[in-house]
């Protein structure tokens, strides 16, 4: 995927929305700017499918050989899958991070969480800034 | 804030090579360049090359110097010969770990003998407070806090004296381990020791802060072609830790007595009266007697890859039986691996612990330590 199609939360996870059935699905990976920030990453933790989750809140858990760092969701739902297999092949999350880098998909039951998450260039705006 | 923070004689070269500079200790220091792990692995099969001026280093001099010396450190200093360089503790009158540091005695051509004390960063206001008051109504002791004036860099690894030997006019690979020497690093004077905390062999080098920048590039080009590269604090911390190496403010701090820590071996009590002695011949009864009940420091090896950290509870079905002080993924071992205390009934090789890392109970056991050493 392109970045430049996606969107982005403030805690560096990015979003790709798409319409399933009517309703909507969100594929929720982390940035290159995150994964470039935390380096030398040893641990992914990722929540269960059927787990509800809630914008802002704390998805998993990833974690490089420094710190353990919350994995946030970026938008309300369910999570209908995960990307397990990730847990065993870390290198993917650097080398395909919008693609086979994936971490959950969630079935977006309250939209409302959408209107906060940037565009593409905002964000890169923010990652300049902390950088 | 960044503006209160000291530099390094090296900073503006960390800064100018992607270093990712933290606050450590008042100091802002490179954590990284790029990968943890490569600077890790680069000292375990090359050579890292590390900024470590943070560390605080204190020069006495004066006929009184060996005996003010002795009657601080829990080792002996008296009975040093040219060039040996002692690890040691300074403990309070109860017998807490003040701060462990490595003691030089060094010889001019003349055979005068001064000692350099090298204390952690973020020990070294404090101790150099404590060593100011005791030194009050002693005769013959010059004290000079060289810190800022001086820069110190350590190069480890299996290369790292090849590297040094065309560059320094002594070869370390000629010294013993845990001695040093007065040398020259190109025209600058340079102290010179077979000293590390990686578990590596290798050497630090003191040199004039104004030279730093110098020595430090010299040392990487002459080492590029064996792998050398800079190498931050991130990895001198998981170097560390698979050397089992204690690292203050974690592993040793004032509630802790060394005996506990398992530095007993930096303890020398017989007929010497130091700042702490008193007790720690009791201590030395109490921790390690058959019925101490105090937390002794142990390492464990996790189950998964998942790394338990500091402050983590260590247990033993329900039973809360100690707390990680030190832990993170290994690069070299693959496996996680922590350090922590635990009550003296859990300390045996092979017991099985749970760490409740952030909410969730990890299996993990007690191994031995060191968890590497070299080969």
């Amino acid at each position: 995927m392109n970045p430049e199609n996606l969107l982005f939360a403030k805690t560096h996870e990015w979003v790709h929305v798409e319409d399933s059935d009517g309703a909507k699905i969100a594929t929720v990976g982390l940035s290159a700017f995150a994964i470039e920030a935390l380096t030398d990453l040893v641990f992914v933790d990722l929540p269960e499918v059927g787990r509800a989750v809630t914008a802002g809140e704390p998805l998993g858990e990833i974690e490089s050989v420094k710190a353990v760092s919350d994995l946030y969701s970026p938008v309300s739902g369910e999570v209908i899958e995960a990307n397990t297999p990730l847990a065993d092949d870390l290198e993917k999350l650097s080398e395909d991070v919008y693609g086979a880098g994936w971490l959950v998909k969630i079935k977006i039951g309250d939209e409302a969480g959408l209107a906060d998450l940037m565009d593409y260039a905002t964000y890169q705006k923010q990652c300049e800034e902390e950088a | 804030m960044t503006s209160t923070l000291a530099h390094t004689p090296m900073y503006d070269w960390h800064a100018a090579h992607g270093g990712r500079m933290v606050d450590f200790a008042g100091w802002s220091m490179p954590v990284q360049y790029r990968s943890i792990v490569t600077e890790h692995m680069a000292t375990r099969t090359a050579a890292g090359v590390f900024d470590i001026s943070h560390m605080g280093r204190l020069r006495f001099d004066g006929d009184g110097a060996a005996k003010f010396l002795d009657s601080l450190l829990t080792r002996r200093v008296g009975d040093m010969t040219s060039g040996q360089i002692r690890y040691s503790l300074m403990c309070s009158a109860d017998g807490g770990i003040l701060d462990d540091v490595l003691v030089y005695r060094i010889e001019d051509a003349g055979g005068v003998p001064h000692y350099w004390l090298v204390v952690n960063a973020g020990n070294r206001a404090k101790i150099v407070d404590w060593i100011n008051g005791r030194l009050e109504g002693v005769a013959d002791v010059e004290f000079s806090d060289l810190t800022e004036t001086t820069a110190m860099i350590a190069v480890q690894g299996p290369a790292a004296l090849d590297i040094l030997r065309p560059l320094v006019k002594h070869d370390a690979a000629e010294m013993k381990y845990y001695t040093g020497c007065e040398t020259e690093f190109a025209s600058h004077d340079a102290l010179l020791s077979r000293t590390g905390y990686t578990g590596e062999d290798g050497a630090e080098l003191i040199v004039p802060a104004a030279a730093g920048e110098h020595v430090w590039s010299a040392i990487l080009e002459q080492g590029k072609a064996a792998g050398a590269i800079a190498a931050g604090l991130g990895c001198r911390d998981t170097l560390r830790l698979e050397a089992a190496m204690p690292l203050y403010g974690h592993e040793l701090s004032e509630q802790i007595n060394p005996f506990q820590a398992g530095l007993g071996f930096a303890v020398n009590l017989k007929d010497r009266s130091f700042v702490g002695s008193d007790a720690l011949a009791r201590l030395k009864e109490d921790s390690t007697g058959p019925d101490s009940t105090g937390p002794r420091r142990i390492g464990l090896e996790m189950e998964g890859k998942r790394a338990a950290r500091e402050h983590c509870r260590i247990l033993v079905g329900e039973q809360s039986i100690g707390k990680v002080t030190s832990g993170s993924y290994s690069p070299t071992l693959e496996k996680s691996i922590a350090m922590g205390y635990v009550a003296p009934q859990h300390v045996e090789p092979g017991t099985e612990v749970m760490i409740d890392v952030r909410g969730k109970m990890q299996a993990a056991r007690v191994v031995k330590m060191p968890f590497y050493r070299r080969g």
